[in-house]
């Protein structure tokens, strides 16, 4: 299995937003791992989900050059629960970007083809993403870029080539 | 118009309240940012982001907080002409009071050890920063 909780990205606005969405399938083990019979997607998967997708919006204002991780989760509060057969939708805005890091306001809902064609709130998430060449002072890291990976680039290959968007 | 010197503190309080999950009454004008309130170092960052975003008031003109404004570079604490033996140097202290020009050396100046930095950075360095910035 793949560290990846995005399916694609829907729009991109480089320095300012980005939204991206993830279906959930019953295929998918995690879903079972909480409470026997009734699959839900763990919110600690659904905050992996807005910190990628704000990752690479971090990451892409600084052309991917920056080591970016995500440094906190100041705050994530849950509306509802999330079952297979429907869409998360991740919504990322940037509060605050500095060559320190960035400030991301994350808001995830969901899409239930089956009940409405209306997106109904799941969380609110805020995220703190740290340079961490700029910061953790004292600290080395390696020179490579661990974050950004040449596996990383062919995702975005991929983001790019199923998105209409300025990724 | 400017901000009080109360208003400023409201704020900062509401700020660190939010940034570093402590109740309202725990935050005092001479609380430590770190010592007393329990912030890491990315707490800081994540305080600097909030302060920003708090004290601007026209979304044209954001209110920009310095790399090293309000927490020195850790590298001026490797330089052996400012600290030795775990102490700030006469050199070394007289460069940090210049760097950190808000905080309060009283206390500090009687035993200048590295591990009594964070006492330099209170709520009250942060209000009179702002104070300063902001007139």
């Amino acid at each position: 299995m793949r560290w990846i909780w995005i399916d694609r990205f829907i729009e991109f606005t480089p320095k300012q937003s980005a939204t991206a969405v993830k279906n959930i399938t019953l295929a998918e083990e995690h879903l079972h791992d909480l409470y026997p019979a009734f699959p839900i997607m763990p919110a600690s998967l659904i905050i992996e989900g807005m910190a990628q997708t704000a990752g690479i919006l971090v990451g892409e204002a600084r052309n991917f050059k920056e080591k970016v991780i995500l440094g906190k989760i100041g705050r994530a509060i849950f509306y509802q629960l999330v079952r297979p057969g429907q869409t998360l939708i991740y919504a990322a805005r940037v509060e605050q970007l500095s060559d320190d890091g960035a400030a991301i306001f994350g808001t995830v809902s969901v899409l239930d083809p089956a009940v409405s064609e209306v997106q109904t709130p799941v969380a609110e998430i805020e995220l703190v993403f740290s340079h961490i060449d700029k910061n953790l002072a004292g600290m080395q890291f390696p020179e490579h870029n661990f974050v950004f990976t040449e596996q990383f680039t062919q995702l975005l290959a991929t983001y790019r080539s199923v998105g209409a968007i300025a990724l | 118009m400017a901000l009080s010197r109360d208003e400023i503190y409201q704020k900062v309080k509401s700020v660190l309240v939010d940034a570093l999950s402590v109740d309202d009454e725990d935050v005092k004008p001479n609380s430590t940012i770190r010592g007393d309130l329990g912030a890491e170092s990315l707490d800081v960052l994540d305080i600097v982001f909030r302060l920003e975003k708090a004290f601007t008031t026209d979304p044209t003109r954001k209110f920009i907080i310095p790399r090293g404004d309000l927490v020195p570079d850790e590298k001026l604490m490797e330089n052996p002409d400012y600290v030795q033996a775990g102490k700030l140097t006469p050199m070394g202290l007289a460069e940090l009071k210049k760097k950190m020009p808000y905080s309060d050396f009283t206390t500090f100046d009687q035993n200048p050890g590295v591990d009594k930095l964070d006492s330099l950075f209170t709520v009250d360095t942060l209000v009179k920063y702002l104070e300063s910035k902001l007139k």
